[in-house]
């Protein structure tokens, strides 16, 4: 009977869960061997040919190396900003609850909204830092035009908007570590960066190992900032990988094509998942 | 609340609250644009008068209140979807010992990684065969069986007695009652803290949507203020800056007062 139950309760997530990850994951490995179907050319196989036209893909190869800039340059910044924030608004701090929601706020806004602000800092000689760089006399910068700063820009701002969400899984095992621990250390007179540096940071390690890999899925899918600030350009310069996903289907068409570049993201998530396995493996040892 | 830490030295406090400066003055700034006449926009003065005519204007360029409906029907129907769904689905993973279990809920967990987002091709393909393409159920139907909030009802549910559900039984509740009377009642503080994750999350929510909508209709807020704010639609920053204060006010004003119930929550949330 249990079986029935069981099986009876997961059912109406099962259906969707199948319908909507598991099927359609499997359709795209299928449609990345066909050709995309047109009206007077339908869909046919094409074996490795999409393939083959990803190997030759310049923008392919350029927005992967982006997305390799994107995660490298957000990523630990991000995680050593929300460090020091928990660590600030753990500890007793003067208003220390209005400084915890400053941090956090960016968290809850959406990333349109927040590109819809940021995009008017950015603007050349009209925007707020260019103003400010005025006052200074440095000349007028396009920031989001020229390629070789875009990226730059584009990483400043999520790492603003993902600091704070960061700094609530660290502010959580803060919480959960032993006061005495801090006690002992004062009566053996050890330095606050001591005590960080031998203790606090050793302890939140796997609390490290956690936000690191969840901030690394999450960089794959983090694009809406794009559709505001850069459209991907200037010259596909900022452009990430489901960004050019989207515009391959939505804008090309090429859902072939698209279907070949969505399982190279798979595939890439799929790594990240079995370290992520193997990590908490790890982390079960450590206790 | 644990005992509170260490003071932090003064310098560091210094830096703190800079810090802290630093990361709303964004916010501030788009405070500031929308309450004051475009040609303030970038001229700090305390004596500018303020004005609403921003808002005014927003309000008229863009179906504001048809978009703030669509987002609201939009995580109503997801979060009740997801509060059904994964109650059964967590309850079934936690308490009943059924053959394939752990197979199904490995597969289960494919969903965090394999968000919906990254299937926009194949789940575009699928809503167009369901006749779902610009509809707000197509917009939700994706994300109604949430792994997340499965594997977090399942661990909650895993810490109830079973002596609590023994005794509903005997009490001659059907494993149905129990759910509802034992598992949920105890499980409070997770859909709380769920629902507050969820609804944040699906009222920022961008890309799917975008995908999946076409029309005014079934456009969220933020498929909405992508529209509203892009450069081409030659509407100026003061304006602009107001647009996006609409969007975000609701949401912005419900974390503000429940602040601590907030990231409590998305703490909770993040260490299960």
């Amino acid at each position: 009977m249990k079986h029935v139950y069981g099986w009876l309760l997961l059912t109406p997530a099962a259906i969707l869960l199948i319908a909507f990850t598991h099927y359609p994951a499997a359709a795209t490995l299928l449609d990345s061997f066909f050709s995309t179907g047109t009206v007077v050319r339908p869909s046919r196989f094409v074996g490795v040919g999409n393939y083959a036209a990803l190997a030759d893909d310049p923008i392919f190869w350029q927005v992967l190396r982006n997305n390799a800039w994107f995660a490298l340059g957000t990523i630990p910044t991000a995680i050593a900003i929300a460090l020091v924030m928990a660590l600030w608004v753990n500890d007793r701090l003067p208003a220390r609850a209005l400084v915890r929601m400053a941090y956090f706020t960016p968290t809850i806004l959406p990333m349109i909204a927040v590109a819809n602000i940021w995009l008017f800092f950015y603007t050349p000689q009209i925007g707020l830092i260019d103003q400010f760089r005025a006052l200074f006399g440095a000349a007028s910068h396009n920031w989001l035009g020229d390629p070789t700063t875009v990226l730059g820009a584009t990483m400043v701002m999520v790492v603003w908007k993902e600091a704070g969400f960061f700094m609530i899984f660290y502010l959580a095992a803060l919480q959960s570590m032993p006061p005495e621990l801090e006690e002992a250390a004062k009566v053996e007179g050890a330095s606050r960066w001591y005590y960080f540096r031998r203790v606090t940071f050793p302890l939140l390690m796997p609390t490290t190992l956690f936000v690191l890999v969840n901030a690394t899925i999450n960089s794959f899918k983090l694009v809406d900032h794009l559709f505001i600030l850069t459209k991907g350009g200037p010259d596909n310069a900022s452009s990430l990988l489901l960004y050019y996903i989207y515009q391959v289907a939505f804008s090309f068409f090429e859902t072939a094509y698209a279907a070949t570049l969505t399982v190279v993201l798979l595939a890439m998530l799929a790594v990240l998942a079995l370290l992520q396995f193997l990590l908490i493996e790890r982390r079960v040892h450590y206790r | 609340m644990r005992i509170l830490g260490a003071r932090v030295p003064v310098l560091e406090t210094a830096a703190a609250w800079l810090l802290a400066a630093l990361w709303l003055s964004p916010l501030a700034y788009a405070f500031w644009a929308a309450f004051h006449p475009p040609e303030f926009a970038t001229h700090f003065d305390l004596l500018t008068p303020l004005t609403l005519q921003n808002f005014a204007k927003a309000w008229t360029y863009a179906p504001f209140p048809r978009h703030l409906l669509n987002t609201i029907i939009l995580v109503t129907m997801i979060l009740a979807a997801q509060f059904v769904l994964c109650t059964l689905a967590g309850y079934a993973f936690a308490r009943f010992d059924f053959a394939g279990r752990d197979i199904a809920f490995g597969l289960v967990l494919v969903q965090l990684m394999v968000m919906p987002e990254v299937l926009i091709v194949e789940n575009y393909r699928s809503m167009a065969r369901l006749g779902l393409v610009d509809t707000i159920l197509g917009i939700g139907l994706p994300y109604m069986a949430s792994a997340f909030g499965i594997f977090l009802l399942r661990q909650t549910f895993k810490t109830v007695p079973r002596e609590l559900d023994d005794a509903a039984r005997v009490e001659g509740c059907s494993f149905i009652g129990v759910l509802w009377r034992v598992y949920v009642p105890l499980a409070r503080p997770t859909y709380l803290a769920y629902g507050l994750v969820s609804v944040s999350y699906h009222w920022n929510n961008f890309l799917w949507p975008l995908v999946i909508t076409n029309s005014v209709e079934t456009r969220p807020l933020t498929v909405g203020l992508a529209i509203f704010g892009a450069p081409e639609s030659g509407v100026d920053w003061a304006v602009i800056s107001a647009g996006t204060l609409m969007a975000v006010s609701p949401l912005l004003v419900a974390f503000l007062l429940f602040q601590r119930q907030f990231i409590q929550s998305f703490m909770q949330a993040g260490i299960k």
